[in-house]
């Protein structure tokens, strides 16, 4: 084994916050070597960045670290910004999860990548930009002589993430550290960025450390895996040990809650939607248009899209990124106009209703949305937020809307006492579930559900999913599920349809679509999904990569 | 048996302790509510509140109020307009009309404590500067929440309205301030006051007011531009919410911390508004006086009989700070992010818990 790149020992970091030190990383040890994809993995706050951007020292000057770090022998902990200059974007290069804030939007991306060259090495203009060119053909960029010129919004989110690949590169770096590169990407472009990066380590050389909460992605290219949980290393070991025999009791729980695409059980549903019963949302040739703004011409997001959802029933609404998924979610709520067509809910046709129309249908809907973030007023205590659909409804006041909003707690297994809380001072998963009881409040026939999950981790998805379940199967609502990730519309959904650029694709029984998909956008998008298990995902990959070529 | 029923008494005791704990923290609060109680716990804000409460009363109470017919005389002796003998006993040599307040006790300078005949001293003709620096202060708070009321509400309402509903209505009433923004509040400030200074303050006040609200009204639509994109926004029209419950309920109070803000600094402005225009001789006309009028009439007194200068200043920054105060203090209750400060013992008790924490791990 050739000389590791990276050597960590013992290393700790701290913040100081209210007073008090709070270890955010403790004791960490390991090295990477050449052509090796070290992998950590945990759930959000389990101190995974911090580690990683700990080892350039790039943190926040209220953080102390010890213990050492040493990039080709030299170290870095303590050394003089000025030789830590030295060794950033040279030796040790960066990807950052979200590349249209990581990149500047005044400069072209051609400036950011000559910037590099030209800070490290000792170069002219021209030849900078030669060089740079050579990268962004090396990352697939399409059109590199013109691309370097371009602004970062002027590149999709894909070609955005190739392009700080290709900064990343500029110097041959031995190290990439990269923290959570595919999060923000769609499956499809997920898949494209990691075949990039493994060919790249192949070809240059150089070591990969990984820095993510997806355990697919980590199975798909991880050595060797490293596991924290709050600050704490748990596990380390190769990846084949980490997935297949797991000795750890939190790995276990954390393999455990990633879901599985194609392992769940069937769901039966009780009402047969053949037999004339009438649907709950019915959606006939909508066609959705954001109308025309200043210079902006207007943007047809939905085109001809039928679909219907019976009592009951939970429909998977899967696409990538921009195919007009959360526009036909919000449509069904009348969120949004539309231009053609027709929408029913509970047999009221919406189509072109007024505000009035609108308000008698609240009480047969509900939706959860995707930040949990944004989807709770900041100002509001979150029992103020539960008890307004019912408050707007007429249906209680004063004291037994209080007893209303407690039983609603209740059902979503959060504390009473936290109706006076703000959304700020609870987690991710809290909120969701706050948004769920909100959605739930007056007991609607409809609930759309707008990704949901995306913004929890798998632990924390795993626990929502569940409670979901259980709720649908108690109240039996309709619902239309809205997400990207396949693997959670497969535990949950009966019926699954795909969208791709506003059309609808397929649509079909669950099992149909995810074992013996007809179109082959929906084949695509079921290949491109990460399994979490080394072996299989190897065999997927290489499947994929064959059906590409052809 | 004793042992037992005392022990079954215990047991009570802490259910009902339980229960009270339980029911506080499981009380249904409001949004009002809460930021009632959390303005209470300010400290900085509820001595504001005091403050400026009790020279509010002190200073309408002093020397009386009179709303058009209706009319009270106030407490002390001397009108502002009155005209009296200069005083000379107990004053340096060559100055006349020195203050007669005294402050210190009789322990240390030998006379008792007491307010005198003229505590804040004498003008140059003779006026009493108590009670001309109380009608000023009376004058000036009356312009200042005139301007800062009229000014703040028709801010708030054509922001809120453009900034939700955007299109044909944001485009008219952004024009429409643009129009108010060109004219100079001073030429309307001098143009009305011209017209209708026998009219008294109230109407000057009324007529600033009318001019005053465009700044606020640009940043309460920018920023209700950025929050009604919000989900929460959709959740709650989704809810069943009305427009109007949708911009009272859900946007305004997560806009509160710009608009105090500005109608704080709005309410300062108005105060020297008021005294550029006294200056020029629109805004308060004499023989009536307002703290502004005041400083702008005795400036050159600075040197011999500071006094003159030292009161109505003294009045203007108190008002000014608890205003500032007040406002500050409504920002934090508004906003849930803000917390209290932790005193020492909460200090040493987290302390002590993280040594805890520490040490089990």
């Amino acid at each position: 084994m050739s000389e590791p790149i990276l050597k960590v020992k013992d290393f700790t970091v701290e913040f100081w916050v209210d007073g008090v030190w709070y270890p955010a990383a403790v004791n960490m040890n390991f090295q990477i070597a050449p052509g090796e994809v070290l992998a950590i993995v945990g759930e959000s706050g389990s101190g995974k960045s911090t580690t990683g951007m700990g080892l350039m020292s790039l943190l926040a000057s209220n953080a102390r670290m010890y213990g050492s770090v040493q990039v080709k022998g030299h170290e870095m902990i303590g050394a003089k910004s000025s030789v830590l200059r030295k060794y950033r974007g040279k030796e040790v290069a960066y990807i950052f999860q979200e590349p249209m804030t990581a990149l500047n939007p005044v400069y072209t991306i051609g400036f950011q990548i000559v910037e590099t060259l030209r800070t490290h090495f000792d170069m002219g203009p021209h030849q900078a930009k030669d060089r740079a060119i050579e990268l962004l053909t090396l990352v697939d960029i399409p059109n590199p002589a013109g691309s370097f010129n371009k602004y970062p919004h002027q590149l999709s989110g894909g070609q955005r993430q190739r392009a700080m690949i290709a900064q990343a590169l500029a110097c041959d770096p031995g190290l990439l550290v990269a923290d959570e590169p595919t999060t923000a990407l769609d499956v499809t472009v997920q898949a494209e960025i990691l075949d990039l990066m493994r060919g790249l380590k192949d070809k240059l050389n150089s070591a990969i450390l990984l820095i993510t909460h997806d355990m697919g992605v980590v199975a798909d290219m991880a050595d060797e895996i490293l596991v924290m949980k709050d600050g704490l290393t748990v596990e380390h070991g190769t990846a084949d040990q980490i997935f297949n025999r797991p000795s750890h009791p939190y790995t276990k729980e954390l393999l455990a809650a990633v879901p599985k695409l194609g392992t769940s059980a069937k769901r039966i549903l009780k009402a047969d939607p053949s037999k004339g019963i009438a649907p709950v949302l019915n959606l006939e040739n909508v066609t959705i248009e954001y109308p025309k703004r200043g210079r902006i011409p207007a943007f047809t997001a939905v085109k001809e899209f039928n679909l219907q959802i019976f009592p009951g029933e939970i429909v998977g609404l899967v696409g990538e990124s921009g195919s007009g998924k959360t526009t036909v979610g919000r449509a069904a709520i009348g969120l949004l106009p539309i231009k053609e067509g027709k929408i029913e809910i509970v047999g009221t046709d919406i189509s072109h209703a007024t505000q009035k129309d609108l308000f008698a249908i609240r009480r047969h809907t509900g939706i959860v949305f995707q930040d949990p973030a944004s989807s709770l007023n900041p100002r509001l205590p979150i029992g103020e937020s539960i008890g307004e659909p019912i408050f707007l409804a007429g249906l209680a006041k004063g004291e037994s809307l209080n007893t209303m909003i407690e039983d609603l707690l209740d059902q979503v297994e959060l504390p009473r006492s936290y109706r006076n809380r703000y959304p700020h001072e609870l987690s991710g998963g809290q909120r969701q579930r706050v948004g769920i009881a909100r959605a739930l409040a007056l007991t609607p026939d409809l609930l759309i559900a707008d990704e949901p999950t995306s913004a929890l981790d798998v632990s924390v998805q795993a626990r929502f999913l569940d409670l979901l379940q259980d709720l649908q199967d108690k109240l039996k609502f309709a619902c239309l599920f809205i997400s990207h990730d396949l693997a959670v519309v497969d535990i949950l959904t009966h019926r699954i349809a795909v969208m791709q650029d506003g059309r609808l694709v397929e649509v079909g029984e669950r099992d149909q679509i995810l074992k013996h998909a007809k179109d082959p956008y929906t084949q695509r998008l079921i290949a491109a999904v990460p399994v979490p298990n080394p072996a299989e995902q190897k065999i997927r990959r290489e499947a994929r990569l064959a059906a590409a070529k052809k | 048996m004793i042992f037992k029923r005392k022990q079954k008494v215990v047991e009570n005791l802490a259910e009902a302790n339980e229960n009270a704990i339980f029911n506080k923290e499981t009380e249904g609060l409001s949004q009002g509510q809460i930021v009632f109680r959390r303005f209470i716990r300010h400290k900085a804000a509820m001595i504001s509140v005091f403050v400026l409460f009790s020279l509010i009363m002190i200073v309408f109470t002093s020397s009386g109020i009179k709303i058009g017919p209706f009319s009270i005389s106030g407490w002390w002796p001397y009108k502002f307009d009155q005209l009296l003998d200069l005083r000379k006993e107990g004053c340096p040599p060559e100055i006349v009309g020195c203050p007669t307040l005294d402050m210190m006790p009789s322990i240390i300078d030998g006379t008792s404590m007491g307010l005198g005949v003229h505590p804040f001293g004498q003008d140059d003709i003779g006026h009493d500067y108590f009670a001309m620096v109380m009608r000023g202060a009376q004058r000036s708070i009356l312009v200042m929440l005139v301007i800062g009321f009229l000014g703040g509400s028709i801010g708030i309402v054509v922001g809120s309205i453009s900034g939700y509903f955007r299109g044909w209505v944001d485009a008219l009433l952004m024009r429409l301030t643009d129009f108010v923004i060109t004219i100079p509040t001073i030429v309307i400030g001098s143009v009305v006051g011209y017209h209708f200074g026998n009219l008294g303050v109230g109407f000057l006040a009324f007529y600033l007011g009318i001019f005053a609200w465009t700044g606020l009204s640009r940043l309460v639509r920018g920023e209700f531009l950025k929050l009604r994109e919000m989900e929460f926004v959709d959740a709650a029209r989704v809810a069943g919410a009305s427009n109007r419950r949708i911009i009272f309920k859900h946007i305004l109070p997560n806009a509160v911390g710009i608009i105090i803000v500005s109608i704080t600094l709005l309410m300062s402005g108005a105060i020297l508004l008021e005294t550029a225009l006294s200056y020029l001789g629109f805004g308060v006309v004499a023989p009536d006086v307002s703290l502004g009028s005041l400083i702008s009439q005795f400036q050159d007194s600075f040197t011999i009989r500071p006094w003159l200068f030292w009161w109505p200043g003294l009045f203007i920054i108190t008002i000014a700070l608890s205003i500032n105060f007040i406002g500050d203090g409504l920002r934090d209750a508004f906003d849930p992010r803000q917390r209290r400060r932790l005193s020492k013992k909460d200090k040493a008790a987290s302390r002590d818990q993280a040594k805890i924490a520490a040490a089990s791990n």
